[in-house]
């Protein structure tokens, strides 16, 4: 398990591309910098893409990890 | 990977010159997932492309020379959802009503695989400020006047997607 204290968790289980980056996006606007969004995904492609949207928006993927058939991450706000 | 390191954003141009459901899904999957990644979209709507700014939205799939399509069940278990209906596609595209069941059965794949509608897509994109632009001259061929687009819509012609897509990092045509 993290350390980092998440201040929302969004659930993005059984969603498919692009709808777990779309969701994601809109979750991380309602943030404050420094604030962590913990993201739960089920979509594999999830763990390429939310490397690839953190990279280009600039907010830092902290952890990811995977729990059976769950990926969960944890996102700092730029 | 070399990473561009300016405070501009990327921007991406593409031209969506087809009009039925399947092939709906790429440019609104790719233009809301640009805009989400904090790049400026401008999407240009030409020829059967501009039937995905219609206000009244009825997308049909046709099996009619889409030999490559898989026909596939969209309920039942795994082993029965994986089997490729062996039907001949001049059969399929000339059945009457077949379109519609093809249709109907598309949309529940991509809904019980959680796949966002077309619908959604689209108002993600209008709402992030996506640019959506219809061409003038294939609006005059096909008969649609602007007023059975969506709010917002822009007008124009090869020069603005030209323009557009020579200042854009990525522009694709689909």
């Amino acid at each position: 398990m993290s350390d980092a204290k998440p201040d929302l968790e969004l659930d993005c289980r059984g969603m498919n591309c692009p709808l777990p980056i779309l969701k994601t996006k809109k979750a991380i606007d309602t943030l404050k910098t420094g604030q962590i969004l913990k993201m739960i995904a089920t979509d594999p492609g999830s763990i390429n893409d939310m490397n690839a949207w953190t990279n280009s928006t600039g907010n830092a993927l902290v952890e990811s990890e995977q729990s059976g058939k769950e990926f969960v991450f944890y996102i700092r706000k730029k | 990977m070399a990473k561009k390191e300016t405070s501009e954003p990327k921007s991406m141009v593409l031209i969506a010159s087809k009009g039925t459901l399947d092939w709906a899904y790429p440019p609104f999957i790719l233009a809301s997932t640009a805009v989400a990644l904090g790049w400026n979209v401008t999407v240009f709507f030409t020829f059967y492309g501009l039937v995905l700014l219609r206000k009244d939205l009825d997308l049909k799939v046709s099996p009619l020379g889409n030999p490559a399509m898989p026909m596939k069940m969209p309920f039942g278990p795994k082993f029965f959802k994986n089997i490729n209906w062996p039907m001949p596609n001049l059969l399929m595209g000339n059945a009457p009503g077949f379109e519609d069941m093809a249709t109907s059965m598309m949309k529940k794949t991509f809904k019980t695989k959680g796949v966002a509608s077309i619908l959604e897509l689209r108002e993600i994109c209008v709402e992030s400020g996506v640019r959506m632009i219809g061409c003038q001259m294939t609006m005059d061929v096909f008969g649609f006047e602007k007023t059975d687009f969506i709010e917002g819509v822009e007008i124009g012609g090869a020069a603005s997607a030209l323009e557009s897509a020579g200042n854009s990092d990525v522009s694709m045509f689909i």
